[in-house]
């Protein structure tokens, strides 16, 4: 299961490779920098995605006390923190370039670094909590204040960005972007959501046999 | 709370605390006045909430270094009513301090606040409890683990970054006089995270409580 799991990601990242690289246009001003974008969206997204269903199976934990949700919940922070990593790596490249800049303090940037750091200790208080149950209820706790704050984060967005360009894809009144672009965008966001997918399955059978090994 | 006002120990504490910050912002800030104007409100929210986590660090620690831990926990009715009142008490420490460091600022640095009274008043009020109500959380969360006083603060602060980035926005914007429609959308962003957090607060407390 897992394992075909993870020939469907393969040939998801395949497709999204292709989409970026061969099938979408070249970019008038930018050129081939602008095809970082393949990367960049997608990964924010995927990560975002896994904090919102570690939220979801850090309530179901709390409600069910099944170890599972936990794992779960745990294998998506930490799979999410991975992507955002991606997210605000390949933004710094994609800056440098085009802005002139590796890091602004652009909202956007900013409130992406601060989910990052929240997630940051969430697994910085697991770590300092000796005690499997106590880690895994106060980790739920955490990280189901942390989902609506990104909704937050992402509100003040609109009343304090500065240089960084506006969601093109996710905002009212439909897309600004050539639909060639947003195939592409689509076509990666599923290949890296399956390869995230198939990580959290992975990490979440490793904790659970850590578990299992420490009693 | 009544252990508190018998002792006022985190409160004599915190004021003393405050007032030594009034000194490094001085020391940081310089002379200029322009330049203390332009940098009032985060100063304003720096010192509040350096004081604030001092404060709300300590919530739990008298239960844990007395062994009133099981009392909590064996208490009847909803565990729900704990953290209310915990959160009560902390919101009131906090306003104290926070009014406190408002005069001092006022005296020290010769500014005329007055004007600007009733939105700080309302700016402080919704800050504050935003602040405590994931604060008193969070704090019952680390008050039994390592290294508490640099968990605390390192997984408080940036969860906060919304409430203290409206804070500072409302502050500013009040305290140079513009209208309320000016920046009323921080003031309900700020009430939006507070509802959040104290929903998520009193739902979650139970969880946390737990031996």
């Amino acid at each position: 299961m897992t394992r075909t799991l993870g020939w469907f990601a393969l040939a998801g990242l395949v497709a999204g490779l292709v989409m970026a690289f061969g099938i979408a246009p070249r970019e008038l001003t930018q050129g081939n920098v602008q095809r970082i974008m393949y990367i960049h969206v997608p990964a924010v997204w995927v990560a975002y995605l896994a904090f919102l269903v570690a939220c979801g199976a850090s309530i179901a934990y709390l409600f069910t006390r099944r170890t599972d949700g936990d794992q779960l919940a745990h294998a998506a922070v930490e799979v999410g923190l991975v992507f955002l990593g991606l997210n605000i790596a390949s933004g710094s490249i994609w800056g440098k370039p085009t802005w002139g800049t590796w890091w602004t303090w652009d909202a956007r940037i900013t409130s992406v670094s601060i989910v990052f750091l929240i997630y940051l200790g969430y697994l910085l208080l697991r770590q300092a909590v000796d005690d499997r149950e106590r880690a895994a209820r106060y980790a739920a706790v955490v990280a189901i204040i942390a989902a609506p704050n990104i909704f937050l984060v992402h509100q003040s967005v609109n009343w304090w960005r500065t240089l960084h360009q506006p969601a093109s894809l996710l905002k009212a009144g439909g897309a600004t972007m050539p639909a060639i672009l947003w195939v592409g965008i689509v076509v990666n966001f599923i290949g890296f959501g399956l390869l995230a997918a198939y990580f959290v399955a992975r990490r979440a059978a490793l904790l659970h046999r850590e578990a299992q090994a420490a009693g | 709370m009544l252990v508190e006002r018998r002792s006022k120990e985190t409160l004599n504490a915190l004021f003393f605390f405050a007032l030594l910050l009034l000194f490094v912002f001085q020391f940081a800030v310089g002379p200029d006045r322009e330049r203390l104007a332009g940098t009032l409100p985060g100063l304003l929210w720096l010192g509040f909430i350096l004081s604030g986590l001092l404060g709300l660090g300590r919530t739990f620690v008298v239960e844990r270094e007395n062994d009133c831990w099981e009392g909590l926990l064996l208490a009847p009715g909803d565990k729900s009513a704990i953290y209310v009142g915990k959160l009560a008490g902390n919101v009131l420490l906090m306003l104290v301090v926070e009014v406190l460091l408002i005069v001092l600022f006022t005296i020290f640095f010769d500014i005329d606040l007055s004007p600007a009274i009733p939105t700080l008043a309302i700016v402080v009020v919704l800050g504050t409890i935003g602040l405590a109500s994931v604060g008193t959380l969070f704090a019952a969360m680390t008050a039994g683990v390592r290294a508490r006083e640099l968990l605390f603060p390192v997984l408080l602060l940036p969860v906060q970054v919304p409430v203290l980035l409206a804070a500072v926005k409302a502050t500013e914007a009040g305290l140079a006089g513009e209208p309320l429609a000016a920046y009323a959308h921080w003031l309900q962003l700020l009430a939006a995270a507070d509802v959040i957090y104290l929903v998520a607060g009193v739902l979650t407390f139970e969880f946390i409580l737990e031996p």
